[in-house]
């Protein structure tokens, strides 16, 4: 099995440089990077299937020497289950991302983003199936570079290339923890070998702290998530589909595979994990209502969700330290599972979103309107989307979100009290957090696809072409799949959270409680096709009109006065308006024949204004003193390296560093 | 086995309603006039059964689907919550939860018909909803975690069985928290005073009746049929709380529970009578007051230890 995946990730870097190379001809580079892409992730994800139906694990170490070490990769429960999902969301956004380049023709040159977006898968499977520290960090480096001049692809645009920038800034700064991190594993364990990584006592919550903040920049846990919300809406919408749907997620994978390495975790691990998801899961849903931006509406749920897989990954930690295994299972199966649900659904918004764009040239949420009668598929799969990203059943969404709260309530009944706590007040965190998501997504769906469209954009919106539309097809069917056999999709789940768990003995069947809920969610369908059915009976000979919608007596009624996205999270947003840092401007109507109104609002980010645009402000200004010695004189500088030399030279000599 | 099933779901399909009847008699009571009678409800139902459809031309498949996911979310709530001592049909272990999100279901679809027609009224009624049972969901959660806690199970046949036998809301002050977070649970959810006036005139100041505007006929009938069962369904959690129903069930657990549902019907009646409507900015505070009420009975749970 790793021979194929090894072949998958080949496969990918070469059809990235071979689409580099015809990057004059724009259609040849896009055909076969899809091409080997799509290939690649159908083998890959065979693959990683097949690891995890077999529970097959398998190592593969080079026979060349890295300057630290030799180059070890290997296949896993947690490896094969991160596979599946880098390959099963890649490869839809790559035939998503065949149909929706070509749009970009004529203004750029379509060859490197093709080639950077197979390079990013490349970087992705070879970072989950590394097993040294250089290797990992290569390809982490690697994910992280090719997703940034992916994020700069339409670099013409100030705003894409400022996204960029912090983008690119806070991955170097999240990557700073993780040198240190491995650094301190390696010396620790004298080789940068995953196998020979322990850690124990104050070591391990050093290194624990380590990757939480090293990983959890990539994950977007807030308040380190600054740069997502920036960057997603800046690329290309299957690059944000693969972005958030799976980039992020290492951040988690991650986190899971240093906690591998550490010994039993401390109980307060789990408390801080529990925090980081319950402020990321409310904070990213705030901040999602109130986005007019539909790609940015869908980031900051990114973050929400997010916080959601933080919060299950902390019930398992808090049962593992409680030694209860139950609460342990619950927590890290939902948080997991939701890694995959939450890569399909997202990668399915995002796609919807795409369209959106593509068909309307908007990308605002209070501008759009009445497009399911103009795109029904991308309506349609946006609709999937929505309903399982607020986690409601019979879909995908709902089966994690399940397993995590049937984790807390658990907890709270069988922990004792110093765990009890912690498991209880991730209840009604779950329970807001699912509230405000739903409002979010109803109000986003039903302002772009409902209802009268709000301008021209709207009203000559065209459908996407097929491979877009067969890709938003299959994500949904997914979703639906997932969410009617939710206990199928836990399978995939079991051998990762065996490993991470510490739980040896888990069998496959502890995938059965979920029977029970297809079997509800068949009862479900039933009874709406059952009502469905007699309604039609009902009306089938009656008289059935159409007519305007009921203008409670108004006769005049515009488009424009329908109830926006904004309009609608208002009540919402009032009691949280201190996160979301609104700052309205308003010149309202006065007199008898008022002249002009204006109102403005401004939606901010209490994190970035308050915490990390502050704080890096003062750090500059605390380092600026340095600039004494850069003076831009080349003599000074010889004097520098002189000056070092001779010290280190005197280091030497008196034998201090021995 | 049979007759219980039987039971339950003539319970749940029959009797729901009938509360919207008492609530009215009850209200015509406090307002000296004689009402409409009590089985309003029912020739409402047959009447709008047998009607015709109007619909907008702006609406889409969703406005005709609304309706009928939110009924079949409240019935398949219905059947997996136990009624009258009696196990529930399709109770698991784990129901609680999806019993909450089946809510969520039937609410996501009726906002979502509201704003289909594109209509403002209706977005504003549906932005009210989305707001006031977002501060719900916690409460409900918590109160059902009040049940769980003590039985050490996420389900609701295991939860209601664990009750103590006496009026639950005595034993234990967790109780008493449990069932008035639930009240006021029930009061939002099914769009009542002091949340929503059912009653109102004035579509600028309704909630749950200006989602519905637009439906006729059928429609109408499957979203007054569906509100009856929440309240129903909702009811009988509360009453089950309160009035811990006979452990084999039976006719006799069918009838406290019937008379516990109207009672509750009697008691919404005389709230209604007797209170204002909260302004809008007051309902998140009263609902965030509930889930404090409820966190704060979890938490005297957890220091005086189960009952």
């Amino acid at each position: 099995m790793l021979g194929t995946i090894l072949f998958a990730i080949a496969l990918l870097c070469l059809s990235a440089f071979a689409s580099a190379l015809l990057t004059r001809f724009d259609r040849a580079s896009l055909a076969i990077g899809t091409a080997g892409s799509v290939i690649a992730c159908l083998t890959g994800l065979g693959a990683a299937l097949l690891a995890l139906v077999l529970r097959e694990e398998s190592a593969f170490r080079g026979t060349w020497s890295l300057p630290l070490g030799e180059p070890h990769v290997a296949l896993d429960g947690l490896s094969a289950f991160f596979l599946v999902c880098v390959f099963g969301v890649s490869g839809l956004a790559a035939v998503y991302g065949s149909g929706y380049l070509p749009a970009f023709g004529g203004r750029r040159r379509l060859g490197p983003a093709v080639a950077l977006f197979n390079l990013l898968v490349a970087s992705m499977a070879g970072l989950v199936i590394a097993r040294d520290g250089v290797l990992f960090l290569i390809a982490w480096e690697l994910m992280t570079f090719a997703s940034f001049f992916l994020v700069t692809f339409e670099s013409e645009r100030e705003e894409v290339r400022r996204a960029g920038m912090t983008y690119l800034v806070a991955s170097q700064l999240g990557v700073i923890f993780l040198f240190i991190l491995f650094v301190l594993l390696g010396r620790s364990a004298g080789s940068y070998d995953f196998d020979r990584f322990a850690a124990a006592g104050g070591l391990a919550d050093t290194c624990f702290l380590l990757a939480v903040v090293g990983f959890g920049t990539k994950a977007g846990f807030w308040p380190l998530h600054i740069w997502l919300p920036d960057a997603h809406p800046a690329e290309p919408s299957h690059v944000s589909a693969v972005m958030s749907g799976v980039m992020i997620k290492l951040g988690i994978y991650g986190l899971l595979r240093t906690l591998t390495f550490l010994s039993a975790p401390a109980p307060w691990w789990s408390t801080v994990l529990l925090v980081v998801g319950a402020s990321s899961g409310l904070v990213g849903i705030v901040h999602a209502l109130a986005q007019r931006d539909l790609k940015r509406r869908l980031a900051y749920s990114s973050i929400e969700n997010m916080g959601l897989i933080a919060l299950g990954l902390g019930l398992g930690l808090l049962g593992q330290s409680h030694g209860n295994a139950l609460v342990s299972f619950f927590g890290y199966s939902g948080a997991l599972l939701h890694v995959l649900n939450h890569g399909l659904m997202k990668g399915l918004l995002f796609h919807g979103a795409g369209s959106v764009i593509h068909g309307t040239g908007s990308r605002s949420v209070e501008s759009l309107g009445g497009l399911y009668r103009r795109m029904p598929t991308t309506a349609s799969g946006f609709l999937v989307g929505a309903v399982a990203i607020c986690g409601l059943p019979p879909l995908n969404g709902f089966a994690s979100e399940w397993l995590i709260y049937v984790g807390a309530f658990h907890g709270a009944a069988s922990l004792p009290m110093a765990g009890a706590v912690p498991a209880l007040v991730a209840i009604p965190v779950l329970a807001l957090v699912g509230g405000l998501a739903a409002a979010c997504f109803v109000g986003a769906f039903g302002a772009v696809f409902l209802g009268e469209p709000r301008g021209e954009a709207a009203s000559h919106a065209h459908e996407a072409g097929l491979a877009m539309r067969s890709a938003m097809l299959l994500g949904a069917l997914l979703c639906i799949g997932i969410g009617l056999h939710p206990a199928g999709a836990l399978r995939l789940v079991i051998p990762a959270v065996a490993l991470v768990g510490r739980m040896p003995g888990l069998s496959l069947d502890a995938s059965l409680p979920l029977l029970a809920v297809s079997r509800l969610a068949f009862v479900l369908a039933l009874v709406v096709a059952a009502l469905a059915l007699l309604r039609w009976a009902l009306l089938r000979r009656r008289e059935v009109t159409q007519g305007a919608t009921w203008g409670c007596g108004y006769s005049a009624p515009s488009p424009r006065m329908q109830y926006t996205a904004s309009s609608f999270a208002q009540p919402l947003l009032a009691p949280f308006a201190a996160i979301t840092q609104v700052r309205v401007t308003e010149n309202g109507p006065s007199g008898y024949f008022p002249a002009e109104a204006r109102y403005e609002e401004q939606i901010g980010d209490v994190a970035g204004e308050r915490l990390l645009i502050p704080g890096t402000r003062r750090v500059v200004r605390a380092l600026s003193r340095l600039r004494v010695i850069q003076q831009g004189r080349v003599q000074l500088y010889i004097v520098y390296i002189v000056a070092t030399l001779v010290a280190l030279l005197i280091f030497e000599l008196t034998g201090a560093g021995r | 086995m049979a007759e219980d099933f039987g039971c339950h779901m003539v319970l749940l399909l029959v009797a729901p309603p009938l509360l919207l009847g008492v609530i009215q008699k009850t209200k015509a009571w406090f307002a000296g006039r004689s009402g409409p009678p009590l089985l309003q409800a029912y020739f409402d139902l047959a009447k709008l059964l047998r009607k015709g459809a109007v619909y907008s031309r702006t609406t889409t498949w969703l406005f005709r689907a609304g309706p009928i996911v939110s009924l079949a979310a409240a019935l398949s709530a219905g059947l997996i919550l136990p009624l009258a001592g009696a196990n529930a049909p399709l109770g698991f272990s784990g129901d609680a939860i999806l019993f909450v999100y089946l809510f969520g279901l039937g609410r996501f679809f009726t906002m979502a018909a509201a704003l289909d027609t594109g209509s403002s009224f209706e977005g504003m009624g549906a932005s009210r909803e989305a707001a006031f049972s977002a501060f719900a969901e916690p409460a409900l959660l918590l109160s059902l975690a009040i049940l769980c806690v003590p039985a050490r199970s996420v389900s609701l046949g295991d939860a209601l069985a664990a009750l103590p036998s006496a009026p639950a809301g005595f034993s234990h002050p967790a109780y008493l928290a449990a069932a008035l977070g639930l009240f006021a649970v029930l009061l939002a959810e099914n769009s009542r005073i002091p949340v929503d006036d059912p009653s109102t005139h004035l579509e600028l100041t309704m909630i749950h009746e200006v989602m519905v505007l637009d439906h006729g006929g059928p429609d109408l009938a499957f979203v007054l049929y569906g509100s009856a069962i929440k309240l129903f369904v909702l009811g009988a959690l509360l009453v089950h709380v309160a009035l811990p129903p006979p452990p084999h069930g039976g006719f006799a657990g069918a009838g406290m529970l019937l008379g516990g549902e109207l009672g509750l019907a009697v008691a919404v009646g005389c709230v209604e009578s007797m209170m204002a409507r909260l302004r809008l900015p007051r309902v998140p505070q009263f609902l965030v007051g509930a889930s404090v009420l409820a966190g704060i009975g979890l938490a005297t749970l957890l220091y005086r230890g189960a009952p």
